[in-house]
């Protein structure tokens, strides 16, 4: 964990306890999830007890408690794309990555989530892999896409 | 820094005079969805391309707010002369350049066109999408280049802020918006101008004002394209806003899943400081007020405007009851009023142009226009602007183009997750606020999703079910419980588990959510599970009774099979099946493996429809396999004619 960074991060919000959620986002985006250590050092810094800190951290569905993969995938699960087949293109990448919603694989290559609506839904069903969107999925395009990824 | 109305003008006025050349200008949209189909590409490509050519002085190439055709993008408009270009890629932009900049005509072959007219529309105004449209609010974003405050003040921006400062008391303010019928528009639809008036009147000397920024319906977009594509305009609403309540603080919480609009909004901020908009003494009126982003952190629930204060004072978003209302005890229990984006975007206009101009449009008790984010199975997906009262009807068939894939339309879902779906029946009620309500949907926030004669209506009514059991706070147990309960009920119903007395376990349920929970969230929960009830009984008793999907959309109810005598043994659906559950091969009959199947229906779609092989079925199960030595397709020896007659000859 790189504390100095994370000090930094607090200072930049002037140590006030109503800027939990913004520090906790900061450190998410810095380290692409909220460390133990990380989370203990907030508490420490804005006088905030661990529970809430926690409360917080697991209310909100922007943190991850679980370090991320290389590669992070949200399949866009909106109305849009749930009735244009968005379900059958979560089963397929659940089904090559191994993993679930909200899991990482043991390699550190992939992460999934599920997201409600990336907003464009003229390209549905649709999912982004790194902030990148790939769009019009159908099950055989969406295997054929993830093979590209290391 | 602009001290005064009159340099405001000024300033103004030597934007105009600087952009009064015959300069071309060329509009490449920068919204998210264009930005995903390759914008960016498509901007770099004519900055390169009018450098080439030596015309920068001549040409200004600008990355815009989302005009709304999203089906289309990238889009790009060309003024003067209006021209617009659709699905506008890298390799088109050297001859877009050579015809339409330097030789002044048309490029046809990226045109839009009218497939049953056989027409083409050159200018934006006339394609059939814009035509039928009122986009008071929207028509402005191709205009803007949201980083860019010059491009606002161009077309009158701010004018509405110094009239309201320097020609109108606090209460004439209220009043106005108040006689302009404005609603809310996040989906309440409470009258905005009496919003205003409680938290004008509630007692205390330090009041906010906030931006609901937090749009977390599924489907629905059009704040996003007003926070990303006219910024300023939510910001010299908000300032007005903060002047009728008495207001020197104000937020704008911004989900942070839009981080475009973050940005914009945060770039717009700092310009209306550095003009003078914000801040101390705003342009010498000796009213002071600024503005802070608030990143939200994921949480559908915190559209809710108790759960939002909440977050903004760094807690977990939970509502709690209401009275108090935030208006007398909001923000650290001060005063507060919350709009959503597109109803502060209102308030400029309402300003300029007057109540009585405001209210000439939409019916009588919904006034103004409303931004719709119409996808689904429709041909235009996109943001439709359109003035309140115009009809379902007219939505989808005259700006949405109909179905795709001549299919037949089934319902359309309003309002998100709190709303219903309208079948066909009920197509021509003028929309508004109360009409949807007449029909057991909402308006929401805007969404319109529409669904066709693939769609199961009790999947649709579980999906809306499964994300309410993600998103319910849990703070309260109606909802926490009911939701879930519900949720349980139709997954059963979906996986063929249903039996007699689940649609009425499902309506007491409803009622019991409905009435006890805390919130509006869970208090309108029930709404997907008792609009397809009122409409589309029938299917969930068909999935009950007969264990039958009759849209072959629920896997567990669906299965597919190959019909051994039309197979062509092409190979296609052995090779786009992604479980390898069709067992293929080359000159054998193709089946599928039920064992492995999941039921996507991918065979289905991608079998030739020259053999037309794979079959679904539903409520029986797929016919036993074929023996495996019948599976050998003996071709007949392929003879060229040529050979054919020479054969006969001889």
């Amino acid at each position: 964990m790189n504390k100095e960074k994370i000090e930094q991060i607090i200072s930049g919000h002037h140590c006030e306890a109503s800027s939990l959620i913004q520090i906790l986002l900061d450190i998410q985006s810095e380290f692409h999830w909220l460390s133990p250590e990380a989370l203990e050092l907030v508490g420490e810094r804005l006088k905030i007890p661990a529970s809430r800190i926690r409360h917080t951290a697991t209310f909100y569905k922007a943190f991850s408690l679980v370090p991320k993969g290389r590669h992070e995938i949200n399949v866009c699960m909106g109305t849009a794309c749930h009735v244009r087949g968005a379900p059958r293109v979560l089963e397929v990448v659940q089904q090559i990555t191994g993993i679930q919603p909200g899991e990482t694989d043991i390699d550190m290559k992939f992460s999934l989530d599920t997201v409600n609506c990336l907003g464009c839904c003229a390209l549905g069903p649709v999912m982004e892999i790194d902030e990148q969107h790939l769009g019009k999925l159908v099950p055989a395009k969406t295997a054929e896409l993830l093979k590209h990824y290391e | 820094m602009i001290n005064s109305p009159a340099e405001l003008e000024q300033f103004r006025q030597d934007i105009l005079a600087k952009r009064s050349s015959e300069k071309a200008r060329i509009s490449v949209c920068a919204g998210a969805g264009c930005l995903a189909t390759g914008a960016r590409k498509v901007i770099d490509a004519f900055n390169a391309e009018i450098e080439k050519e030596g015309l920068e002085s001549e040409v200004c190439v600008k990355g815009t707010g989302c005009p709304g055709f999203c089906e289309r993008g990238p889009i790009v408009v060309i003024d003067p002369q209006q021209t617009c270009y659709l699905q506008v890629t890298p390799q088109d932009v050297p001859e877009i350049v050579a015809k339409t900049i330097q030789q002044k005509k048309v490029v046809e072959r990226l045109l839009y066109c009218d497939t049953v007219k056989n027409e083409k529309s050159v200018r934006e105004a006339d394609i059939p999408f814009y035509k039928h449209q009122e986009r008071n609010i929207i028509g402005n974003n191709i205009k803007i280049d949201p980083k860019c405050i010059d491009d606002y003040l161009a077309l009158g921006g701010y004018s509405a802020l110094t009239k309201t400062l320097f020609q109108m008391t606090p209460e004439e303010v209220v009043d106005e918006v108040k006689k302009s019928g404005l609603r809310g528009r996040g989906g309440g639809g409470f009258s905005t101008g009496i919003k205003w008036d409680a938290a004008r009147k509630a007692p205390g000397d330090t009041k906010y004002v906030i931006v609901n920024a937090d749009e977390g319906d599924p489907g629905a977009f059009m704040d996003r394209a007003v926070l990303e594509g006219n910024p300023h305009s939510i910001l010299e609403g908000l300032i007005i806003g903060a002047y009728a309540i008495g207001s020197h603080e104000g937020y704008v919480y911004v989900r942070q899943e839009y981080p475009l609009a973050l940005e914009n909004v945060g770039v717009a901020i700092k310009q209306a400081q550095e003009c003078g908009f914000l801040g101390r003494n705003i342009l010498g009126s000796n009213f002071d007020f600024d503005i802070k982003v608030h990143r939200g952190a994921g949480a559908f629930v915190c559209g809710e405007e108790t759960a939002l204060l909440l977050s903004l004072e760094g807690k977990p978003g939970e509502p709690r009851s209401r009275p108090p209302y935030p208006a007398t005890s909001g923000l650290w229990g001060k005063p507060t009023n919350i709009n959503n984006v597109e109803t502060w975007a209102n308030v400029p206009l309402i300003v300029s142009n007057g109540a009585d101009w405001y209210n000439q449009l939409g019916t009588a008790r919904s006034k103004g226009t409303k931004i719709f984010s119409l996808v689904g199975k429709i041909k235009n997906t996109g943001l439709v602007e359109v003035p309140m009262g115009a009809t379902l009807r007219d939505i989808i068939y005259k700006i949405g183009d109909g179905i795709p894939g001549g299919k037949k339309f089934k319902a359309i879902q309003t309002g998100g997750p709190a709303g219903g779906c309208i079948p066909e029946e009920h197509l021509d009620i003028p929309v508004d606020f109360d009409e949807l309500i007449k029909v057991g949907a909402i308006m929401g926030s805007g969404g319109m999703i529409v669904m066709d004669e693939d769609t199961c209506m009790v999947d649709v009514a579980r999906y809306f079910l499964n994300f309410l059991t993600q998103e319910s706070c849990g703070k309260c147990s109606p909802c926490r419980e009911g939701v879930k309960q519900m949720h349980r009920i139709l997954t059963n119903i979906t996986e063929g588990r249903g039996k007699e007395g689940d649609i009425e376990l499902l309506e007491e349920l409803a009622m019991s959510t409905g009435s006890a929970s805390l919130c509006a969230l869970g208090r309108s929960a029930a709404n997907p599970v008792l609009s397809t009830l009122r409409y589309f009984r029938h299917e969930y008793e068909t999935h009950i009774k007969e264990k039958r999907c009759p849209s072959y959309t629920c896997q567990g109810l669906v299965s597919y099979y190959i019909d051994s005598a039309k197979c062509g043994a092409c190979r296609i659906c052995e090779r786009e099946c992604s479980s390898q559950a069709v067992m293929g091969g080359k000159n054998l009959i193709h089946i599928v493996d039920q064992t492995k199947c999941n039921a996507c229906g991918t065979c289905f779609e991608v079998c030739p429809t020259k053999f037309g092989a794979v079959i679904r079925i539903s409520g029986e199960p797929a016919p036993a396999r074929i023996p495996e030595e019948a599976r050998i397709i003996v071709r007949q020896r392929y003879v060229p004619k040529k050979a054919k007659q020479a054969e006969t000859a001889v």
